[in-house]
């Protein structure tokens, strides 16, 4: 007798919906048979048997929601004519179960691990929605409004979005404005840099940024620097998105973080929100802008829930930084997922009496050097944390910027967290270590705190 | 969208020796004129590039006037031209002021591109012309998006986009291919075969020489021109540019040229000889050959040819001269155009 168990479909699944079962209780499965189907926030898979014998009973019915990687789903006797004798119960294999389709390489975001404390400073009201469908909500709102705008990518049409972000918009949009393309960053992102110079408004998505690097020469020397060399005659609106930095055990070509790469470069703005309400706030103000917009997004952040205001004119500006709970003691600053750790770092930070101020930047280009500045005014301390290498990286630029323009206020020399300088490794463990977390951040207030 | 095959193999034109039929005599000379224009004004970026007027990088397209002046023949209003950075003679041909692309090269505020962008880096969009790039094959990539903008519209524009043999082994552009082919992007691609990627002779470059079969593998027709034939040069594009804009894709020509200069200003000309260079200017140039068809139907003796001559060196000579007088651009020209203000 064997349970079968609920297997993790990727590297970040936590848990699923169990939606169908094609066998029931009596019949006979070989190994390979397909037993179920099981749906993610992300993706839709078929689970085989990877054993024979007979289901003896479905302990997880049909249609439940939320069911645990590893919660036994069924147990599997023996094959009817092997004996009269039960076997003996053998151990749970883990995983019992294979996927019939293989996933993306690219994980489900998983459920928050945590509860993000609510920030005081920064509380929107409105429907709670996912990182992952406030980004389609406004890539859907502005095609609505805007008929030059549409979305090219690979997979982001009948597979509905490799992570589902465009989960919809073939069925709303057509194949004409939702266009699938092969595999060819560099042709891809050319090609939309030209219909934005004919004056469409495309939205480029790419299955990750660690892929952008092919096309990285469209996006820097076509996209970003033509309006300067033709003297103001050609316009690129468009927008490069797709998530960007780490996602989980992916290793060092899927997970590199490109925030300072692209903030460098004249001629383009660089937006990495981080809750589901600047996503797609900042998404919409993107897409209206008359510039090119990298827009990076974070694969951890897609299945996370937030307040999204229903205004569907709601949009966030692109360039000002968001204090997201206000503190006296010391500043961090962060992007993107590192917001979430610096928050979680805060109120630990706040039982031992020191109360941070969480800075979320936003946009990275501009950068809004002002809100940094004044907060550190007020606190006379900073860490910054970026999820990215700290060499000529996102946090080097603020220390500067704060060096140079609140010197007289600084108690202490400021610290940056950052991955560690090494390409990132694929081991659990060393993972954990080369990346941010909160202990080093709090480890790092309480330096500069002088505690 | 998958077609079936037959048909529409990749072909060798016919030999081009009736190339002259079904043209004007006022064609013929409006040929001849844009032809001269181009080699004039390329004469005299080279003068000024050595008196220290130009500086930087300066590609001349003497040898070529011919395929840009014949595929200007066919383009409609709408039609997008883009091109590498050879790009002066399509400029003058797309109907920008030769003052300002003078003065481009001359880095002054009166420049196409108010002296930012220089020789390999001008635009007019009114001219339907979107560049001037310096990112060898990057223009192919662009140029098919082009076209992904006429198809979206549905409005009937055709993209010719140009790249020369050297852009030819770039990855993007076969990527471009693969989709401009199966999306029926409206394109027409235009290979300025000169035989020489910068000092590296097609031979040594490429394992297919006949760059008209690079598009085989996706599909795409594409056909050999002489392109030092400005007829059949015109005739092929008019091929080209009706297969594209009645829905059937993409097309490839690929037009044999010679260039006459080097490279870029400072070239060492190591990589061919003086004799090649003397054979193709003495038998094949293109336009010796519209003077030899103008004489020969008797549409224009030499006094017409001198006046057109006369024309053409005033018009170079006033760009020169305006290119020499424009004042460089205001300092605080140094941080416009970086972003496009929103509500533009």
């Amino acid at each position: 007798m064997t349970d079968i168990l609920m297997p993790a479909l990727s590297p970040t699944m936590e848990e699923g919906t169990l939606a169908k079962w094609h066998v029931k209780t009596g019949d006979a499965v070989r190994s390979g048979d397909v037993i179920a189907e099981i749906e993610t926030d992300k993706a839709t898979m078929e689970v085989e048997a990877v054993d024979e014998g007979v289901i003896e009973a479905i302990l997880v019915p049909e249609g439940t929601e939320e069911v645990k990687v590893n919660t036994p789903i069924a147990r599997l006797g023996a094959a009817a004519g092997t004996g009269a004798a039960a076997p003996p119960p053998a151990p749970p294999i883990p995983p019992p179960s294979v996927p019939h389709v293989t996933p993306p390489a690219e994980a489900t975001a998983p459920e928050p691990s945590h509860d993000a404390p609510t920030p005081p400073a920064a509380t929107v009201t409105g429907r709670r929605t996912t990182v992952r469908d406030a980004l389609r909500d406004a890539m859907a709102e502005e095609m609505r409004r805007d008929e030059t705008v549409f979305l090219m990518g690979e997979e982001v049409g009948q597979y509905q979005g490799a992570y589902k972000v465009s989960r919809g918009l073939l069925e709303e949009f057509g194949a004409r404005r939702v266009i699938d393309t092969p595999i060819t960053e560099h042709g891809f992102a050319g090609l939309g840099v030209g219909a934005a110079m004919a004056g469409l408004k495309p939205i480029v998505e790419f299955m990750t940024f660690n892929f952008a690097m092919q096309a990285i020469d469209h996006i820097i020397n076509s996209a970003a620097k033509t309006l300067y060399m033709s003297g103001g005659q050609i316009t690129c609106p468009i927008v490069f998105r797709g998530p960007n930095g780490a996602a989980a055990r992916v290793a060092a070509q899927h997970s590199q973080d490109y925030s300072a790469w692209y903030a460098q470069i004249p001629g383009l703005k660089v937006v990495a929100p981080y809750d589901a309400a600047d996503a797609k706030g900042l998404l919409k103000a993107a897409i209206r802008d008359p510039n090119p917009v990298v827009f990076l997004e974070h694969e951890m952040l897609y299945g996370q829930e937030f307040d999204v205001p229903e205004d569907p004119d709601w949009t966030v500006p692109i360039g000002q930084a968001l204090i997201r709970r206000p503190g006296r003691d010391v500043t961090l600053t962060a992007h993107s997922r590192m917001v979430g750790l610096a928050l979680e770092a805060a109120e630990v930070l706040s039982k031992q009496g020191i109360e941070a101020e969480v800075v979320d930047l936003r946009t990275l280009r501009p950068l809004d050097r002002a809100t940094i500045v004044e907060s550190v005014k007020r606190t006379n301390r900073i860490v910054s944390v970026e999820e990215g290498w700290s060499p000529m990286g996102v946090g080097a630029e603020i220390v500067a910027t704060v060096a140079a323009e609140a010197f007289d206020w600084l108690d202490a020399p400021p610290l940056r967290i950052a991955q560690a300088d090494t390409p990132l490794p694929y081991a659990a463990n060393l993972e954990a270590l080369a990346l941010p977390s909160v202990d080093r951040i709090v480890e790092a207030a309480l330096k500069v705190c002088y505690r | 969208m998958a077609r079936p095959a037959a048909g529409r193999k990749t072909r060798k034109a016919a030999a081009p020796a009736a190339t002259d039929a079904g043209v004007s005599r006022d064609q013929l000379l409006a040929w001849y004129r844009e032809m001269l224009l181009i080699r004039r004004f390329e004469e005299r970026a080279g003068q000024l590039y050595g008196m220290g007027l130009i500086g930087g990088f300066c590609h001349l397209y003497i040898g070529q006037e011919a395929i840009a002046v014949g595929i200007q023949a066919v383009r409609k209003p709408g039609d997008q031209v883009i091109t590498g950075y050879r790009d002066h003679g399509h400029m003058l041909v797309c109907g920008m002021d030769p003052r300002e692309v003078m003065a481009e090269l001359t880095g002054r505020a009166g420049g196409s591109s108010r002296g930012k962008g220089g020789s390999m880096h001008m635009f007019s969009t009114e001219a339907g012309f979107y560049g001037g790039h310096g990112i060898v094959g990057a223009q192919v990539s662009l140029g098919t998006g082009l076209a992904l903008a006429n198809s979206y519209r549905s409005n009937g524009a055709v993209s010719f986009t140009f790249f020369g043999d050297g852009a030819a082994n770039q990855g993007q552009v076969y990527e471009s291919f693969n989709m401009a082919e199966l999306w029926s992007l409206p394109v027409v691609y235009v290979i300025e075969n000169n035989q020489y990627a910068m000092g590296t002779s097609i031979e040594r470059s490429s394992s297919e020489t006949h760059l008209f079969r690079r598009g085989a593998s996706f599909r795409i027709p594409g056909e050999e021109v002489d392109g030092m034939d400005v007829v059949a040069v015109r005739d092929a594009a008019a091929r080209a540019a009706e297969h594209a804009r009645s829905g059937q894709g993409p097309y490839i020509l690929e037009m044999k040229t010679y260039r006459y200069r080097g490279h870029s200003m400072s070239d060492p000309a190591k990589y061919r000889t003086r004799e090649e260079v003397e054979e193709v200017r003495r038998n094949r140039d293109p336009i010796d050959h519209v003077q030899e068809l103008l004489s020969e139907k008797g549409w224009a003796d030499e006094a017409a040819l001198k006046a057109i001559d006369a024309e053409v060196r005033a018009i170079v000579a006033d760009a020169a001269e305006f290119a020499r007088i424009s004042p460089e651009p205001d300092p605080s020209e140094l941080f416009t155009d970086i972003y496009v203000e929103a509500g533009r």
